[in-house]
């Protein structure tokens, strides 16, 4: 069942559903249950939702007054959400991190203190959460990574990262859907398509996704890159 | 039925009203960057509000038209002639086949708009045409568009009679109207007179992810960051250097940093038309009047829309 969340205007067409102020594994399981309810809805109130951590951001639909969209939110809040539908996928992300794909890896070794057989053992260890895609298109926000691996963000963004590209940012590590410019320290990169435009609602990860890397070399890289 | 880019401006590109309903898969809307001048434009050569045009930054660029139609400029007024002849803003015209229409500079906001009778035609992704720069998605091949494009239009499916405008709609873009953003309690008396009695510059750095701001800095409380949550179009976020951002068509569909303010939906299509050196003002309204605006605004549409529908 969802807990009773604080419901509040976060402008004059969108109303923020907060539960809770935390990132934690029960709030991901009310955002994920209220997002999955407002998905299979037929409101025609909304538009757009946003789930974050502990919050799922309802856009209004351009004729919705904001009571009109707070009475949908309190209907789909109300409806019966049974945990029995939800798909607990395993996917595992091959990544090379080998040093033309990880160009922050000096860095993040000396951060944190290990060698890179470490890191990579450490990193491939976690099972990780997809706590929700956000920011761009197909980004994963995941949670679960071993703390000691944290390392701050770089103080210069770079211009460009490569589609793929792995990284640690603080106590968070993720991927790179797509080349964009970013500040994350990169520790390699995946030969899978995280985001693929001829498809674009098939992202290759979804929220409550749990996942694993799993370490590959370069030729191992290579193939799977060509079989997609 | 098309018409070929000789020139492509500073960026050019085609859009509609936004693409909805992908948000949770970090897909934002994007669409036209000033929607009361886009939908505008749709009307006055009598298509449906959500037919495709094309929207011009600073510069609009020079087109070849290969067929016959009926086309109209809407928007900031840039100079514009066709084969030499000024080109009239908010008046439909019938271009001729083999006539070339020169958009210059700004001579005012941002943006302009150039709608064609049956709109452009390119292919729809996820129930939209309209261009996503960095995800690379809609619009022409996902892209701003470049010399040689030839882009179709024409198709039309409605028979609405074009409308003609008596009244043009100049905004005041010095001022515009903000709630409380979410984390609005966050910033201290001190930070939020500083806010709202200041001017903000437009920095160079803007496009249509987010309007960036030079001037005065706003310094949150304690923490810089909050947790990760979606992202309203108009959010005045404010991230560690101070200097507040304006989250815009093509925003993030979530983000990290305190947001302050969020601009009325009603005063949306002022951002979309500041353009770099430009200053303004925030000034706080409450909801319920936001709210009124914005209703006020599409209640212009209403006869339109519903005529096309």
């Amino acid at each position: 069942m969802i807990l009773d969340p604080t419901v509040i205007p976060a402008s004059d067409r969108s109303i923020l559903v907060q539960f809770g102020d935390e990132i934690s594994e029960d709030l991901h399981y009310q955002v994920f249950l209220f997002t999955q309810g407002l998905l299979a809805s037929s409101h025609q109130a909304i538009s757009n939702i946003s789930p974050g951590y502990s919050s799922v951001l309802v856009r209004l639909h351009h004729k919705t007054t904001l009571a009109e969209g707070m009475d949908t939110i309190e209907e789909v809040l109300k409806e019966e959400h049974s945990g029995d539908t939800i798909s607990q996928r395993t996917v595992e992300i091959p990544v090379c991190y080998e040093d033309e794909f990880g160009p922050d890896l000096g860095r993040v070794l000396k951060h944190t203190g290990y060698d890179k057989e470490e890191l990579i053992e450490r990193h491939t260890s976690g099972m990780y959460l997809v706590y929700f895609l956000g920011f761009s298109a197909g980004f994963p926000y995941i949670g679960g990574m071993d703390e000691s691996l944290a390392t701050p963000r770089l103080e210069t963004p770079k211009k460009t990262v490569p589609a793929g590209s792995v990284g640690i940012a603080g106590h968070q590590t993720g991927m790179y859907p797509l080349s964009t410019p970013g500040g994350w320290n990169l520790i390699g990169r995946t030969p899978l398509t995280l985001f693929n435009r001829s498809n674009p609602k098939d992202t290759a990860l979804h929220m409550g996704d749990r996942l694993r890397f799993r370490t590959v070399n370069r030729a191992e890289f290579e193939s799977l890159g060509q079989s997609q | 039925m098309s018409l070929t880019v000789l020139k492509p401006g500073f960026q050019s590109t085609l859009q509609d009203l936004g693409r909805n309903g992908f948000t949770h898969l970090g897909i934002a809307p994007a669409g036209a960057a000033d929607s009361f001048s886009f939908r505008l434009g749709n009307l006055l050569v009598g298509n449906g509000e959500n037919d495709t045009g094309l929207e011009m930054t600073l510069v609009g660029g020079t087109y070849y038209f290969n067929q016959s139609v009926l086309a109209v400029l809407t928007g900031s007024r840039f100079t514009a002639t066709l084969d030499g002849e000024d080109f009239p803003f908010f008046k439909a015209f019938h271009v001729k086949k083999g006539q070339e229409l020169d958009i210059g500079p700004s001579q005012d906001g941002a943006r302009c708009f150039l709608t064609v009778k049956g709109g452009f035609h390119v292919p729809q992704i996820l129930g939209s045409r309209s261009t996503h720069l960095m995800t690379r998605i809609g619009g022409y091949e996902g892209r701003d568009l470049k010399k040689g494009d030839q882009i179709n239009f024409g198709y039309s499916t409605t028979s609405i009679e074009p409308e003609k405008l008596e009244k043009i709609f100049e905004p005041d873009r010095s001022v515009l109207r903000v709630t409380k953003g979410l984390q609005y309690d966050r910033f201290d008396n001190k930070i939020r007179d500083v806010f709202f009695r200041e001017r903000f510059k437009v920095s160079q750095r803007s496009n249509r992810m987010g309007l960036r701001t030079e001037g005065p800095e706003i310094k949150a409380g304690i923490t810089d960051e909050i947790l990760t949550e979606g992202l309203p179009i108009g959010a005045v976020q404010v991230p560690g250097d101070g200097h507040p951002i304006i989250s815009f068509v093509d925003h993030q569909t979530t983000g990290g940093y305190p947001k302050i303010a969020n601009v009325i939906a009603a005063d949306l299509c002022k951002v979309g038309q500041l353009k770099p050196g430009d200053e303004f003002k925030f000034q706080l309204v409450s909801m319920a009047e936001a709210e009124k605006l914005y209703f006020e605004q599409e209640s212009f549409f209403q006869k339109f829309t519903e005529s096309s529908s």
